[in-house]
């Protein structure tokens, strides 16, 4: 089933306070469109229920990777493309960059936004895990004016979170505190590009003399949300990630996590991969 | 509701005025409202490859760009890539290597091609699949397209 198009509108304001006035005037009535690399899938699949949508893909005011002393900030509108380009990503934040580079091919990621990545909130998405352990915050804009809110907690359930109808994500930032971490990031799906993850795990770890002195795990795929998965670093912190001490966060990590049976792959399944990543995450931070 | 907006822009070369709903698929203009039938329709959904073009200069899917995005921008189709009768050395690497079957994914090979090897102008072989990643073959004739990278990589030194 084709989309009618007279059906649907399109509108480019120009500026970012252009679009803030739109989505104050109707909130809810207007769907921002960046990239268009999910909206234009559903538009063209006949599955796009939304009929109003704001283009904000120009707006060079959601452009552009900032470097400060304390965080490295990125636009809303910044792509995979650009992530995977930026040095200081690679050099700080290598799990974002890696995530990048295996969603989609080099058109989808030319096109594709963090933002849309993290707004479209599919739990299957594979740039969250890594903001997720990365302590990720989030800019919300509207006319009224700004807030930052943490990235964790962001995803209120399935497709649900916490963004207002009047406003938009603007900025993502990062904090630069992930000097002497060691990085992991594994995305198991049925093809590196183009395929949509089983399970996607990133996580980071500080070790000193053979403990864990800190780490952050999260996982995509296996929960109606991006799911930073706090119980089991619990049970890592401050521990020798020996052989009993893996069998206990495996386990927790088995009792933290919720995957479904879909078309993709099964819970059974999911939840043993989970398991196996989160071995081989501890076997590579030591 | 909503009517046909203008957009102008510059396709291989030459500034153009459309006619379009704001949410036509790059895609279907370039096709129908063009006449530029290299773009083919694979997938439909940024899977395949098939439509790609190039929008300043950048690979994208065209199936997943609405039309009021392309405004102002610079789109190179497969139709655009000769100079006159002088293929590009990608289209004439191509030809040399057999890297086409059927045809409906050569074009979008051939412009993933162009863009690899604007970025890397000699990759190796792990950077060509993953530069053609995106761009699927339905006759499964990858290795003479990879051949075909490669020869137009050695003919451009």
């Amino acid at each position: 089933m084709r989309a009618d198009l007279p059906s649907y509108e399109l509108t480019a304001p120009g500026s970012l306070a252009g679009v803030l006035a739109l989505l104050d005037r109707e909130p809810g009535q207007w769907t921002p469109l960046a990239g268009g690399t999910d909206l234009m899938v559903l538009f063209e699949a006949g599955k796009l229920e939304l009929k109003k949508l704001v283009s904000i893909w120009n707006l060079a005011e959601l452009k552009g990777i900032a470097e400060s002393p304390d965080h490295v900030t990125l636009g809303a509108l910044t792509t995979y493309s650009e992530v995977r380009r930026s040095a200081v990503l690679q050099r700080e934040f290598p799990l974002l960059c890696q995530a990048a580079r295996e969603t989609g091919g080099i058109a989808t990621q030319n096109r594709g936004t963090l933002a849309g990545n993290i707004v479209n909130a599919s739990p299957a998405a594979d740039s969250p895990p890594a903001l997720l352990v990365y302590d990720a915050e989030l800019e919300l804009v509207s006319a009224a004016g700004s807030r930052w809110v943490p990235y964790h907690g962001f995803h209120t359930g399935y497709k649900q979170t916490v963004l207002r109808p009047n406003e938009l994500l603007s900025r993502i930032r990062l904090p630069r505190a992930t000097g002497g971490a060691r990085h992991y990031y594994r995305k198991v799906g049925t093809r590196a590009a183009q395929a949509i993850s089983k399970v996607c795990f990133a996580g980071i770890g500080w070790c000193d003399g053979g403990r864990i002195r800190d780490l952050r795990i999260a996982l995509g795929s296996i929960a109606p949300v991006p799911l930073r998965c706090v119980r089991t670093e619990e049970v890592l912190r401050g521990a020798a990630p020996d052989g009993d001490r893996i069998l206990a966060a495996q386990e927790a990590l088995a009792g933290e996590i919720t995957p479904i049976d879909d078309f993709r792959s099964t819970a059974r399944y999911r939840t043993r991969v989970a398991q196996n990543l989160l071995a081989e995450f501890l076997t590579a931070i030591e | 509701m909503s009517g046909k907006v203008t957009i102008h822009c510059t396709v291989n070369g030459e500034p153009r005025r459309i006619e379009a709903y704001p949410m036509a698929r790059l895609l279907d203009v370039l096709r129908e409202e063009l006449q530029l039938t290299g773009v083919k329709e694979g997938c439909g959904e940024g899977e395949c490859g098939a439509c790609s073009v190039l929008v300043d200069g950048e690979l994208v899917n065209s199936c997943l760009v609405p039309v009021l995005q392309a405004e102002g921008t610079a789109i190179t189709t497969i139709e655009g890539l000769a100079t006159g009768e002088a293929l590009h050395p990608v289209q004439e690497a191509f030809l040399a290597r057999g890297g086409a079957q059927c045809g409906i994914c050569t074009p979008g090979m051939i412009l993933a091609a162009v863009d690899l090897l604007q970025r890397n102008p000699h990759p190796g072989e792990a950077e060509i699949r993953e530069g053609l990643a995106g761009n699927l073959c339905r006759c499964t004739g990858y290795m003479k397209i990879f051949a075909s990278v490669k020869e137009a990589a050695r003919s451009r030194k």
